[in-house]
């Protein structure tokens, strides 16, 4: 141990009282609590827990370390593991490395500017934070209700469109997790064709700042509509070839079928969210159970697992996908036309044309940019339901042009505390499926 | 600002979110009556500093403090929501930990800790979570500078 130790301190990356700890540091009830036993259990369940490793003693376990340089943790998550031969015994998740300070940062950005900010904390589905971020603020400034449909709808599609491309992010890494190599240039292919769209519409693949407060920033291109069919017309047939690739595939399913499992229970006190949550049979999606947006308007279904294993979180996103596109599908139906923002001259900028004919146009767009616009005193809590879970934005507004504080409830922060719980006394090599199953973004766990 | 009582805490409405101003002291019983009142889901928990800023909106009978723990609670049953907060003094910068009513909270209120140095009683292992385990300072505290830490490159000429 010590000798392990030693190399992690000299390879810079000790993290003192944050590592996990030996069993010879810690008292029993300390180690109960560890492993995760406090999930409101009954005395004779935690018992039972504890059963299973039986307290090895020192001799018999090794503490090793995983990232937070590895292939597999998605970023630069860590884990600290404590084995008996293959079998963990206890992990524990040690974060902060892409720590950088963006609440922080955030109350130093106006609300115009706050978007470039959030954008860039779950990368991997930036539009769902972007609209989180807007919604906020919208509703502290009492313009919620007043949003344009088209600016409305647009958002659903960008939201579903994320949605698809980050469920397809998930399908290209978790495949090459698992060790199917193939579907990982699949995964990427298919997402490089939704990142191109947004690039058409924001003109950014990612990290866009598009929607902001009071709409989005700009209307739909000109042939917009082609595009997404196209899209949707590829992606069909492309996850009818995952299914064949993967769903029906032994091996695919010796290796996610019954890991990593957790309970209804469990995932409610765990705090986790989305896919998890819903891989234990509990069917809740805010987008159906408390509805933003337009989402009362179309149908869809949620699509839920029944025995909360990593096979059950695979399935589900493949069929939030579908799901995704079905909706997309109504909202090119439904689209209508009009105004893609507010307009309210407090919060949205003059049109381009404009500027270069009105002197008083050419201020006020100078001043929404430079001093942005302020917002009324108060505090607000909006959540939607991005591919991870339920992310949050809570802002607290002085009255200023900046928040005072601004908090984003990240769902991957939060379903990367059921990691230590999933893993307890599965084997080793598991452990990289069941880290695949959380889908954490790394981003967005630091921020 | 509209209130009403609920658990014998003031029940403020923001934005028509429901919002309980509970007292530090009854912190958790308030926790385990919501439990019962169907708030199995702690979604989130954070903090804020108003330093800066201490002339904020609150029902009268509530004593502005430096730090308020903002707890946000789901009902999955009547699918609500129910914000608490809780005033803190700078004075004694503690609060009983949640985490054996909602094991969730564990993340969160580590990262409360390390970003306002707020220390909650109880909690299993109140180490920094985001920060480096040796840094000086809480840097969500207002009265945290931003930019104090010059910018170095190792191996760089200067």
């Amino acid at each position: 141990m010590s000798d392990l130790l030693s190399t992690v301190v000299s390879a810079g990356t000790f993290e003192g009282n944050q590592e996990l700890r030996s069993r010879s540091e810690l008292t029993a009830k300390e180690v109960m609590r560890e492993v995760g036993a406090v999930l409101r259990m009954s005395e004779a369940d935690v018992a039972l827990l504890a059963e299973v490793e039986a307290d090895p003693g020192e001799d018999q376990t090794m503490i090793i370390n995983m990232g937070p340089q590895h292939p597999s943790t998605h970023g630069v998550l860590r884990l600290m593991l404590e084995l008996k031969g293959e079998t963990v015994l206890r992990c524990k998740p040690i974060i902060g490395y892409l720590h950088t300070g963006m609440e922080k940062t955030g109350e130093s950005l106006t609300f115009m500017q706050g978007g470039t900010n959030v954008t860039r904390m779950d990368y991997a589905s930036p539009l769902n934070n972007e609209l989180v971020f807007s919604m906020a603020t919208e509703k502290l400034l009492g313009i919620d209700g007043d949003i344009p449909e088209r600016a409305v709808w647009m958002r659903m599609l960008l939201s579903e469109m994320n949605r698809m491309s980050s469920h397809l992010l998930f399908m290209a890494s978790n495949g090459m997790d698992i060790g199917a190599v193939s579907m990982m240039l699949y995964g990427w292919r298919e997402r490089e064709e939704v990142l191109r769209f947004f690039q058409k519409v924001t003109g950014l693949r990612m990290n866009h700042n598009f929607i902001r407060p009071g709409g989005v920033a700009a209307d739909l291109p000109a042939g917009w509509r082609d595009d997404v069919l196209e899209i949707l017309e590829m992606l069909g047939p492309r996850l009818d070839e995952y299914d064949t690739l993967m769903t029906g595939q032994p091996i695919w399913r010796e290796r996610l079928q019954g890991v990593g499992v957790i309970t209804r229970d469990e995932a409610i006190a765990l705090g986790a969210t989305g896919p998890i949550l819903r891989s234990t049979g509990l069917a809740w999606d805010l987008r159906r159970d408390m509805p933003y947006l337009n989402y009362k308007d179309v149908d869809f279904d949620v699509i839920v697992g029944s025995y909360g294993d990593a096979f059950d979180r695979y399935a589900i996103r493949l069929a939030e996908i579908r799901e995704s596109m079905r909706i997309v599908r109504q909202i090119l139906d439904k689209m209508p036309g009009g105004d893609f923002r507010i307009q309210n001259k407090k919060v949205t900028p003059p049109p381009r044309a404009r500027i270069d004919e009105s002197m008083e146009a050419l201020i006020h767009h100078f001043k929404i940019f430079t001093e942005g616009f302020k917002v009324p005193e108060g505090e607000v809590y909006v959540a939607i339901e991005s591919p991870r879970g339920e992310i949050g934005c809570y802002i607290a507004s002085d009255g200023s042009a900046t928040p005072y504080r601004m908090h984003v409830r990240a769902p991957s922060f939060v379903n990367v505390q059921a990691l230590p719980h999933m893993m307890r006394g599965g084997l080793v090599a598991d452990a990289v499926a069941v880290i695949s199953s959380v889908d954490p973004v790394l981003g967005e766990v630091d921020r | 600002m509209t209130t009403d009582v609920l658990h014998d805490c003031v029940l403020g409405q923001s934005h028509g979110q429901q919002v309980l101003f509970v007292p530090k002291d009854r912190y958790i019983a308030t926790l385990r009556k919501l439990i019962d009142d169907s708030y199995t889901m702690c979604v989130d928990l954070t903090a804020v500093d108003f330093l800066t800023h201490p002339g904020r909106t609150l029902p009268e009978a509530i004593a502005p403090e430096r730090f308020e723990i903002v707890v946000n609670l789901l009902s999955m049953r009547d699918r609500t929501r129910m914000r608490l907060r809780t005033q803190v003094s700078e004075a004694n910068a503690s609060i009983d930990s949640a985490f054996d009513l909602y094991p969730g909270t564990e993340a969160m209120e580590r990262e409360v800790f390390d970003m306002f140095g707020i220390t909650f009683n109880g909690h299993p292992d109140l180490t920094r979570i985001l920060m480096p385990e040796d840094w000086d300072g809480h840097p969500l505290r207002k009265d945290y500078s931003q930019g104090r830490i010059p910018v170095q490159f190792k191996g760089s000429a200067s």
